[in-house]
């Protein structure tokens, strides 16, 4: 019965440009497992293929991209093979996103409770009065302050963290029961983004959510994650429960990044910083991605890119130390 | 010591208006506020959206006039300045912004753009701004072909490198930094920060560094200034301050960044509601409404900063 919410087997998404002779490999052979109501991040910076995994997930990726090889299995059903139609009866009902911008997510033209009640109305057939009845109950939820007189009122009227609070009762509207969510606080203030997370891991232990967070930042993962995932250049370099990892990296990557980031009780140290700059993604190099800046590299890295070996139970690393020191340990 | 830049009173006030026929309102963007820096110093400046963190960094590049306050440079007052005196001032001032897409000219080569100041402002040969700008880019760990390519041909992290010789190309004594590496990816944020930490050490700079990453102006600083509303709640050393905050904000504030290690159990302090309009601020102290230690007298009486244990406090509890 405990079978996983979601399996990722080998997923590839490729961009592919007009002509064909351009292929950005944003998502390249990704595999990785989310359990109910647990709580993953996905690390990685820009041109990681974080967000392009994300979008994969949901499929509404833009048209350039395509998902070439690999399944997405959501409660036992392969999303890959889903009609567009089938997909839409998913998104908004069983899966749900929260986005970075929450301006951009709301139609400025229309009223909160119109856009709250909106996926209830879709995925439920909902009557209006019933719909706008469920939407009070949700603002109610997210901790909007008098929710009468704000489910009347249109988004401009709202602050910005009102407003990505509102997103996020979209999301849960349908009572999802996976819900992603895309650099969700990178334009809250900071007091504000303390509310927010707070406010998501209620929501998330109250309707027993499970919880994708896509980031960049290290913090929002040691405050809200039990297992992470590290990309670097479209792929899963390291993955493993949060307190593991950040007690003892195995890729090199994960260590130098865990180790750049200043820290508030440090006094004025040089940070330990990454040399060079992530590789571009149509041209990668033959080997592993990180060996150009990786402090570890030696000729094997530079010839072969190195398959992702397991570790302790439940830990992954794509590095060929990894694999040298688990020989060693055996 | 004398300072480079000290603000005594420092206030920027703007007209606002609500809608087209709406009642008139002054926003106090910035708000009596007095600072000082000292050579080869940090001051760093930390608060949420409307603090008036951005407003405090125009004024002291001259971008804005205040309406009321001083800033004295290198210990002369800017309002009895002459030209001469304000034209040393704005090449000795200099900045450095949050995106380096938006901040470099996309038709300019690189050379161009560095040496643009050096040819506006001083009367250097050309052969010499050719010396001075391989100089600059080697200052900034860039090779010296990177003079003849455009600013596309970088990346985030390096052209935030171009924009910092840039600044430096006529030798300011102050740098103002508004975000400098909000912009640029995780792993190239260490490389600037070390960067910009080098060349202070090496040229004597000022900072004035503004960010809303709370980790990296504790790096970054030496002494650090809280910002709630145009005002100043808590202003010393940096150590000091994070390690034992004494304003309810700064508590808060810093209980709200985000940890380093997932084992790591702080006691938040999450504060209800949201930061007030700055066109009607509340009564008294700013932040009474959403402080948890607010009193009577909290919201009639505006507090003064006063000294308390070693840094200076805006609070009716000390």
């Amino acid at each position: 019965m405990n079978q996983p919410l979601l399996v990722l087997d080998n997923l590839s998404t490729h961009y592919v440009s007009a002509q064909g002779t351009r292929v950005v490999r944003a998502v390249d052979d990704v595999s990785l497992q989310v359990n109910a109501g647990e709580t993953i991040g996905i690390v990685g910076e820009s041109g990681s293929g974080k967000s392009t995994l994300a979008l994969s997930l949901l499929r509404v990726l833009p048209t350039a991209a395509r998902i070439v090889s690999g399944s997405i299995w959501f409660e036992g059903e392969d999303l890959v093979r889903k009609s567009d139609a089938e997909m839409r009866h998913i998104r908004g009902k069983r899966m749900a996103m929260i986005l970075q911008d929450p301006m951009a997510s709301l139609n400025p033209l229309f009223t909160i409770g119109n856009q709250v009640a909106e996926p209830i109305r879709v995925h439920e057939g909902a009557g209006r009065a019933n719909a706008w009845q469920r939407a009070k109950q949700l603002l109610k939820a997210v901790r909007i302050p008098a929710p009468e007189t704000r489910i009347t009122q249109y988004p401009h009227e709202m602050s910005g963290g009102m407003r990505q609070r509102i997103v996020g009762a979209i999301g849960i509207a349908c009572e999802p029961r996976l819900l992603i969510a895309d650099e969700p606080t990178t334009s809250l203030d900071l007091t504000i983004q303390a509310q927010y997370l707070n406010l998501l891991r209620e929501l998330q232990r109250e309707h027993g959510l499970a919880l994708i967070f896509i980031t960049h930042n290290l913090g929002i993962v040691a405050k809200m994650c039990d297992r992470l995932v590290v990309m670097y250049a479209g792929r899963v370099v390291e993955t493993g429960p949060v307190s593991r990892i950040f007690n003892a990296p195995a890729h090199p990557y994960t260590r130098a990044l865990l180790s750049s980031i200043p820290r508030m009780s440090d006094s004025r140290q040089r940070l330990t910083a990454i040399e060079g700059q992530p590789p571009d993604l149509s041209h990668l190099p033959r080997g592993c991605a990180f060996a150009a800046r990786c402090p570890s590299a030696f000729d094997r890295c530079h010839a072969e890119p190195p398959p992702e070996f397991p570790l302790e139970a439940d830990r992954t690393a794509r590095c060929w130390l990894a694999n040298v020191a688990m020989q060693g340990a055996a | 010591m004398t300072h480079v830049i000290e603000a005594a009173g420092l206030c920027k006030h703007f007209q606002a208006r609500h809608g087209m026929f709406g009642s008139r309102g002054v926003v106090r963007a910035v708000d009596d506020i007095s600072f000082a820096i000292e050579p080869g110093r940090t001051l760093g400046v930390v608060g949420e959206s409307g603090c008036g963190k951005t407003t405090t960094a125009k004024l002291v590049l001259g971008l804005e006039a205040p309406t009321e306050g001083s800033i004295r440079f290198e210990g002369q007052d800017l309002r009895t300045m002459d030209a001469t005196g304000r034209r040393h001032y704005r090449k000795s001032v200099q900045a450095v912004f949050q995106d380096p897409f938006a901040s470099l000219s996309p038709r300019m080569r690189v050379g161009d753009i560095i040496a643009e100041p050096l040819i506006t402002n001083e009367d250097v040969p050309a052969p010499e701004v050719r010396r001075r700008i391989a100089e600059l880019l080697d200052l900034v760990g860039l090779p010296a072909r990177a003079a003849d390519l455009f600013p596309h041909e970088f990346s985030g992290g390096q052209r935030q490198r171009i924009a910092i010789a840039r600044a430096l190309a006529l030798s300011p004594k102050l740098v103002v930094l508004d975000e400098p590496v909000s912009a640029l990816d995780v792993s190239i944020r260490a490389q600037i920060l070390n960067l910009l930490r080098d060349l202070q050490e090496r040229l004597g700079l000022a900072y004035l560094f503004i960010a809303h990453d709370l980790a990296a102006v504790a790096h970054m600083s030496h002494t650090i200034v809280v910002m709630y509303l145009g005002k100043i709640v808590e202003m010393g050393d940096a150590h000091t301050l994070i390690r034992t905050p004494k304003h309810p904000y700064t508590e808060a504030l810093f209980s709200a960044a985000l940890p380093n290690h997932p084992d790591e159990r702080r006691d938040e302090i999450i504060l209800p509601g949201e930061v007030p309009s700055p066109l009607n601020p509340p009564s008294g102290c700013r932040f009474h409404p959403r402080c948890p230690h607010a009193m009577q007298q909290c919201g009639q009486q505006e507090p003064a900063l006063a000294m308390v244990e070693n840094r200076f406090v805006a609070c009716h509890l000390y």
